[in-house]
């Protein structure tokens, strides 16, 4: 009776998805313990969000892909709505107009968008019953670009790249022209100036330094600087748990936030590191393996495009903490300190396996 | 449904070959990862783990005790404590002004700590911290910890402070410490010791202070502290204890010196006294004084201004600075001069009729006594003073052989005292005033420079040392304040060795005529027969009168002091108990006019503690040294002389 129960529960769940993700949450709070200083409190909070987020992930493990798809187009639409009102009403803090009072609680909208993005793309292409025509990109695009657009306004780049990414993954999936492609990628190499021009003073003022952390080395470089002390000082096995200097003393900031793999670099060392690489490629080929079995347009899009934006999260955040990515605020997705990204990682976990649990048998 | 099921497959196959090649896009730019973390964490290891090393790992200095200063008897003159004092980092604070400003509704702080602290400030380093208000009390301290956190930038900090607890006495042989400058840095450079000054903030500016701060500084130690990025310590990885500098004890008994600074009363004048036999300063006087306590933690713009402008030059070191004409004091090396040259031996003797004229010249050098000191002898011409008698001789003996043979008894270079920045003196030659001047030589300034006048000049340090090399028979002893060294920790003593500075044959028949000339100097007859008066020692002595040149300072005098201060400086010198000397000294009493009137008692007074340990008597008025003063209670036996009256 019980064991039925239990199965019934656990039915929608992807077991090696599932033990993937319990390795690197257990892992992520092992870190975090010692990123906070040893403040146990920081970790209790954290399990609180993970426990949350696993909640999100379970719920949406048992909808239905095709109720998903049901509801990509409102939530889009209700996401870029938000978008504006935020422009318009949004409340500003630390420079940036991200926030909207709903009189109770604040909300991210971009957030909303992080799922509401490559579902409603994903929808707009399986419309096309898999025989999509230029227009149809065109279209696509239209729909990615105005809320980047919105967010990249705010502004928030890091948040703005990761949507760009997953709406572009579709794009890509989808069977974008390859052509168009490279066209498309030579058009944004000869943008650049334009961009650059587009690029808030602080935006800039990161990619130089990027390029040359030592130029301000007590001020913008500092952050590169001392992260790459700490991974680079961690050597092949790290000075172990609690036991960076960089980290223990003050020397790494945010580091249970953004900066989180540096701590990790620092006392796990490079074999830590490698293992952080295997777990995540291992969440993401089993993501891409999910993808490749999906049975509809709308799934094996989502799938593809759910997977390779967790790539994205994680290549972005150890790119920039390594110093060759210049300083965007990515998160070490599943590591890193804060709830709302937790949250909208597992429910992204539990798309997946809702696609990969909800399969027909089908005759091929 | 075929052709769709063909379209699905067709369209899966497509799907699948571009999620293939995302797989191969996701594993190379892991890739690319790993590549970074190899390069980072084992190629660039060694690199790393050194910033993370400096990062994490400072070195702190420990300030060790400065060692105190003794006198000879084990009285402190020097010696630290600690004193909460405020302190403001500039580089912290972005509005001073209104810092302080809130502070000081806290803490008083006066117009004068303002003036100060921006003194301060502009000779430190903007890092730095700098007091702005010394000397809290528990009160204050607690007062300003409680608002600490209002106030970043500003904080209390524990200090030890130099202090002088004697105040006034012997401040120039004492000298003082002082907030290291650019030149202290140099100089702490060039002598290698720079490393030894992290984390110190004084320096020995001047006197033993100065001379002695290698011993008196101490080692400095060092904690490897674990710091934050805040640079906090976190915790002490290793210690070197610092080793406390080293005790110093003068030969100077402080009590002779506070006799010997009252005796000047109002005067300005210099006094030292040597013990001829070992070298050793006695006494060290350059009056008027300064507090040295002033110094240590920067002296403020009035105390500055007052002290640097004063007529009276209370800064100047007179014993090693202070450059007078040696009037008759230099009488008795002349007669050295000329006897060990075979001029004047006895019984030559000059009729004096009280005056001296070159040969075929029609100009009078004149004695100081009109009508001349009749039959006088090279003994007697010490005695009276003759300066007809030392016209002539320095006449026959010749600038060079005069300069050359004093220059035995120290004049025309320095003494080598313990004390930094002792002037040489001069003794005039013709080479010399050729270059000085671009002119001959006359004949008739080494008549005058018979009598101590013209070119000449000496420091009252090198008069003492004279007087202390013709006591011990032209043995000089090289002259020092210090005596002894003492570890601070083990206790272990280093006695400064007496040293053998110069030694000049003189025939010892020479040698008894000029001292008996200068012991009748005390007995009646002599030019200071009051101060032998009522010594129960033989006191063999010498007095002279300079013409005010000055000590360079005089253009400054202003109008309504003139005459005061051109007044004739007045000095003295002597070595007691004449058959086995013991103290040696030299006053110069500034514009004190007569030597022996002036300048007698204040040796008198000196000898007296020194050889007897009598106290001299306190007299109800006051009026300085002024007036001859004899110790009351003892009358003297004869009147003084009508020679001693006028004339030194």
């Amino acid at each position: 009776m019980i064991s039925k129960l239990f199965q019934n529960l656990v039915k929608h769940i992807d077991s090696f998805l599932m033990a993937c993700l319990f390795f690197t949450l257990l892992l992520g709070l092992f870190v975090l313990y010692s990123a906070s200083g040893q403040n146990i409190s920081r970790v209790y909070g954290q399990g609180l969000n993970i426990v949350v987020a696993l909640g999100f992930m379970w719920a949406a493990a048992n909808i239905a892909p095709n109720q998903l798809e049901r509801v990509a187009l409102p939530l889009y639409a209700l996401g870029v709505l938000l978008l504006i009102a935020v422009a318009l009403f949004g409340s500003v803090s630390h420079g940036a107009r991200r926030w909207l009072s709903l009189g109770f609680t604040q909300i991210q909208p971009s957030e909303i968008m992080r799922i509401a993005m490559p579902m409603m793309l994903a929808w707009y292409f399986s419309k096309r019953e898999g025989k999509p025509i230029m227009a149809d990109f065109a279209i696509g695009g239209l729909l990615l670009l105005v809320p980047v657009a919105l967010i990249m306004k705010q502004p928030d780049l890091g948040t703005a790249i990761l949507i760009a990414a997953s709406g572009f993954y579709i794009l890509f999936l989808a069977g974008l022209n390859w052509k168009l492609l490279v066209g498309g990628g030579v058009a944004f190499a000869a943008s650049t100036p334009i961009l650059w021009s587009m690029l808030h003073d602080y935006q800039r003022r990161r990619i130089e330094i990027l390029l040359d952390p030592t130029q301000d080395p007590l001020g913008a470089g500092y952050h590169t600087i001392q992260a790459i002390i700490a991974v680079g000082s961690g050597g092949t096995a790290g000075k172990g748990w609690l036991k960076g200097t960089q980290a223990q003393l003050d020397f790494l900031p945010e580091r249970s936030t953004d900066f989180i793999f540096a701590v990790f670099g620092e006392e796990f060392g490079l074999l830590g590191n490698l293992l952080l690489l295997l777990l995540f490629s291992l969440l993401i080929m089993r993501g891409l393996v999910i993808a490749s079995q999906a049975q509809s347009t709308f799934t094996r899009l989502l799938a593809g495009s759910i997977t390779l934006t967790f790539f994205t999260y994680a290549f972005v955040n150890m790119g920039m903490v390594s110093g060759i990515l210049p300083v965007v605020g990515v998160p070490l997705p599943l590591i890193s300190y804060g709830g709302t990204s937790m949250v909208t990682l597992c429910l992204s976990f539990g798309i997946l396996m809702s696609i990969q649990t909800h399969k027909k048998l089908v005759a091929t | 449904m075929r052709a769709e099921l063909k379209n699905f497959q067709h369209e899966q196959y497509y799907f699948r070959l571009r999620l293939g090649f995302t797989a191969f896009v996701v594993l190379a730019l892991f890739g690319v990862l790993a590549a970074r973390f190899f390069y980072l964490q084992i190629s660039q290891y060694n690199h790393y783990q050194t910033l993370a090393e400096n990062n994490r790992i400072s070195l702190v200095p420990i300030v060790p005790n400065r060692g105190l200063i003794l006198d000879k008897k084990g009285v402190v003159l020097a010696h630290n404590f600690f004193v909460y004092t405020l302190e403001i980092t500039p580089s912290k604070v972005d509005d001073l002004e209104a810092t302080i400003t809130e502070v000081s509704k806290l803490i008083e702080i006066s117009a004068l700590d303002r003036k100060r602290f921006n003194k301060l400030r502009e000779e430190s380093r903007n890092f730095e911290s700098v007091p702005i208000r010394t000397h809290l009390n528990e009160v204050e301290a607690a007062n300003f910890a409680v608002n600490h956190y209002r106030f970043p930038g500003v904080e209390i900090k524990s200090r030890l402070f130099r202090h002088y607890p004697l105040g006034k006495l012997g401040a120039h042989m004492l000298g003082y410490i002082g907030r290291i400058n650019d030149k202290d840095l140099t100089g702490l450079e060039k002598s290698g010791d720079l490393s030894n000054y992290k984390g110190s903030d004084h320096v020995g500016k001047s006197g033993v202070e100065q001379f002695y701060e290698h011993f008196l500084h101490g080692t400095t130690g060092f904690q490897q502290v674990e710091i934050d990025a805040d640079g906090r310590a976190v915790r002490v990885l290793s210690s070197t204890a610092p080793s406390p500098g080293d005790n110093i004890m003068l030969s100077v008994d402080s009590k002779l010196q506070e006799i010997a600074e009252t005796a000047f009363g109002e005067h300005r004048g210099a006094l030292v006294a040597i013990d001829p036999k070992t070298g050793a300063v006695l006494a060290y006087v350059s009056q008027p004084t300064f507090d040295p306590n002033l110094f240590v933690d920067g002296i403020d713009v009035e105390n500055w201004k007052s002290l640097n402008e004063s007529l009276d030059k209370p800064l100047i070191n007179r014993p090693i600075r202070g450059i007078y004409p040696p009037g008759s004091t230099f009488k008795p090396f002349v007669a050295m001069a000329g006897l060990e040259n075979g001029k004047r031996l006895p019984p030559f003797s000059i009729q004096d009729a009280g005056y001296f004229a070159l040969p075929n010249s029609t100009h009078r050098y004149r004695d100081w006594k009109p009508g001349g000191h009749g039959m006088v002898d090279m003994q007697r011409a010490i005695t009276v003073s003759c300066d007809t008698f030392f016209y002539g001789l320095a006449l026959e003996l010749g600038i060079d052989k005069l300069s050359t043979f004093v220059r035995h008894f120290g004049f025309g270079r320095k003494s080598d005292i313990d004390i930094q920045g002792e002037i040489e003196g001069l003794l005039p030659t013709p080479e010399w005033k050729m270059r000085r001047y671009k002119q001959p030589w006359y004949q008739g300034e080494t008549v005058i420079v018979g009598i101590g006048q013209g070119y000449t000049l000496v420091t009252p340090m090198q008069l003492a040392q004279a007087t202390a090399i013709l006591a011990n028979n032209g043995v000089a002893m090289k002259p020092h304040l210090v005596t002894q060294i003492q570890k601070a920790i083990t206790g272990e003593t280093q006695t400064i060795p007496e040293v053998v500075q110069d030694k000049v044959e003189l025939n010892t028949e020479n040698i008894a005529i000029v001292k008996r000339g200068m012991i009748d100097v005390t007995l009646p007859g002599g030019t200071a027969a009051s101060v032998g008066a009522n010594a129960t020692y033989a006191i063999a002595a010498k007095t002279g009168t300079a013409q005010v040149i000055g000590i360079k300072q005089n253009e400054k005098y202003n109008a309504s002091s003139i005459d005061e201060r051109h007044r004739d400086h007045a000095l003295f010198i002597a070595y007691a108990p004449a058959d086995d000397p013991k103290i040696a000294l030299a006053v110069i009493v500034e514009n004190g006019g007569h030597g022996g009137s002036a300048g007698g008692p204040i040796a008198g007074k000196v000898m007296d503690y020194y050889l007897l340990g009598k106290l001299p008597v306190t007299e109800p008025a006051k009026t300085g040294a002024k007036t001859p003063e004899k110790p009351s209670g003892i009358t003297a036996p004869t009147k003084p002389s009508a020679e001693e009256e006028l004339h030194d």
